[in-house]
């Protein structure tokens, strides 16, 4: 009797767990589509204007219609647009940055705050079943651990100055007053500008190192199949060194973070002669996609952190537990036992 | 008060470029800066059209929306201001700006951005006004001094217009109506042909 009233609660649950993650897909897919909307906006508007302007040669609106459309023109000073009078695509860019990024990207922010602290609440975390063993194996080799703990706080300072730049106007100029403000936003504008292009250049660093650990296996898909690897459900599925979620992680850092990183470089350097029209694209995928990124970090922040006792030690130390070892990646600790056995040696050996 | 505007009549200019150089020498703008520019559409074809632009002090301004340290203001006469104390030139302005009025100063390495400079409307900026600090970042303030925009007042064919928005458009209504023999003019020939 209990069981079954047990049971039925677990398949709410499920369904409800589902239902919340087809959301946050809808969320982050809208806010990557919706910028694009103005691509439809200005294609609608200009075939229009291609429609009236061979019905029509009034020479004056003529001349206006081509002011309105961003023609070029003679002008004495000999720099980049100047010879263009009316650039309306600005406007397009305002409501885009203003309203669709900053809004759905405000939300996406704080749902994916709340959603992990809520599940912290109720479920506590991962614990490991059986406690600590004592003897530990090593996970991440030295060269690993620098890569990452680089690549990771070179992320939250971009992070904390990129927002700043959004939504710092609404956020930080009640607290820090007009001033105070624009000498921090001077500060965070040049240390993001100056640290972007390292983040750029430690992040490829990091794909390419990493990039043979991750790819997808049948494994994998078994392990997303039994929703997470149990994180979902109580379900237990075999796994080596990495799993499906590590994994997926691994590919969003590896595409999103190349899109941002390429965007950003366009953005930074402005001597290299871009048009408006390229830094405003640029902008709207920088911004858009960093947003999903930081929402999305949290979460890797968390398990990484409180979200799975244990985790933690492998990337400060190199050495994990063998009990954590047992239980998130039966299949890695096998291996490393396997090949400790071959080598008859007691120490440990990586297997990276 | 006064709702400040520029009006540029394109039947007029000239492309003289002499509205350019009283901005420039008037306000001693920064090195590679323009306030105002002259920009002539199918130069050297019959019909050619010149115009000169500046930053037109828009209502609901974009570049105001957008910058990041929100430090642009509109004075009671509609004239858009900002703080140079205050600008991280960040470039933002210039994106969203439809006019390409927004520029920067000594761009150093990589392209780093001076402060943003934009015409004024001859009104200076935050500081006291006609004080030297006032003078040096942002030129002369001629509305402190009761006067108009020096580029207007020099404009050789009075095709460039500054002042209240209600007294330049009439003037320029004025003008149109008196070129209604013009074969462009939208009217009677228009639309029943020259009888
Ligand atoms: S700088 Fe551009 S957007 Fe701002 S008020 Fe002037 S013309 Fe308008
Ligand atoms: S360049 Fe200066 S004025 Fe323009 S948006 Fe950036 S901070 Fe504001």
């Amino acid at each position: 009797m209990t069981k079954q009233i047990s049971s039925n609660k677990d398949s709410r649950l499920s369904r409800r767990k589902r239902m919340m993650g087809w959301s946050f897909l809808i969320m982050v897919l809208s806010v990557v589509l919706m910028p694009l909307g103005g691509y439809v906006y200005t294609d609608v508007i200009s075939t229009a204007n291609a429609a009236d302007q061979t019905a029509e040669s009034n020479p004056r609106a003529n001349y206006w219609r081509a002011v309105r459309g961003g023609e070029e023109g003679y002008t004495d000073i000999n720099r980049l647009e100047k010879n263009v009078l009316i650039q309306s695509a600005g406007e397009n860019w305002r409501r885009l940055r203003n309203g669709a990024v900053a809004t759905i990207g405000g939300y996406l922010v704080l749902i994916s705050l709340l959603t992990i602290l809520l599940y912290h609440l109720k479920s506590g975390g991962m614990k490991l079943d059986n406690g600590r063993s004592g003897k530990t194996i090593t996970r991440w080799s030295i060269f690993d651990r620098i890569i990452h703990w680089t690549v990771a706080s070179l992320f939250i300072i971009l992070a904390i100055t990129g927002l700043s730049m959004l939504f710092g106007r609404y956020v930080l100029i009640p607290v820090l007053g007009g001033d105070g403000f624009a000498a921090y936003a001077s500060l965070a504008m040049a240390v993001h500008n100056y640290l972007g292009p390292l983040f750029v250049a430690v992040l490829v660093i990091l794909i390419l190192s990493w990039i043979k650990h991750n790819m997808i296996n049948d494994n994998d898909i078994k392990w997303f199949k039994a929703g997470g690897g149990g994180i979902i459900g109580n379900q237990h599925v075999s796994c080596g060194r990495f799993n499906g979620g590590e994994k997926v992680w691994f590919w969003i850092v590896t595409l999103v973070g190349l899109t941002v990183g390429i965007s950003g470089l366009i953005l930074d350097f402005p001597n290299l002669e871009q048009v408006r029209s390229t830094m405003q694209n640029a902008n709207l995928v920088h911004g858009a996609l960093s947003i999903i990124w930081i929402s999305i970090a949290f979460g890797h922040i968390y398990i990484g952190t409180l979200g799975s006792e244990g985790s933690l030690d492998g990337m400060l130390t190199g050495e994990v537990d063998e009990n954590w070892a047992k239980q998130h990646h039966d299949l890695w600790y096998d291996e490393v036992m396997q090949d400790n056995d071959d080598m008859d040696v007691t120490g440990a050996k990586s297997s990276a | 008060m006064a709702r400040m505007k520029f009006l540029c009549d394109a039947e007029r200019c000239i492309e003289c470029n002499g509205c350019v150089t009283a901005c420039k020498n008037e306000n001693e703008v920064p090195w590679g800066v323009n306030r105002r520019r002259v920009v002539t559409l199918g130069d050297g074809e019959p019909g050619e059209k010149s115009i000169s632009v500046a930053c037109m002090h828009c209502t609901d301004a974009p570049c105001a929306a957008v910058c990041p340290v929100d430090c642009f203001y509109t004075t009671d006469d509609g004239i858009v201001l900002h703080d140079k104390d205050q600008c991280i030139g960040c470039g933002y302005c210039s994106y969203a700006c439809p006019f390409g009025a927004p520029q920067y100063p000594q761009q150093s390495a990589f392209g780093v951005r001076g402060k943003m400079d934009k015409c004024t409307f001859c009104a200076g900026g935050p500081e006291e006004d006609n004080s030297e600090a006032e003078r040096e970042k942002y030129g002369r303030n001629r509305i402190a001094e009761g006067k108009l925009p020096l580029c207007a007042e020099m404009c050789s064919t009075k095709a460039l217009l500054a002042g209240d928005g209600d007294i330049v458009s009439g003037i320029y209504r004025e003008r149109t109506l008196r070129r209604s023999d013009r074969p462009q003019t939208w009217g009677w020939d228009k639309a029943y042909g020259k009888s």
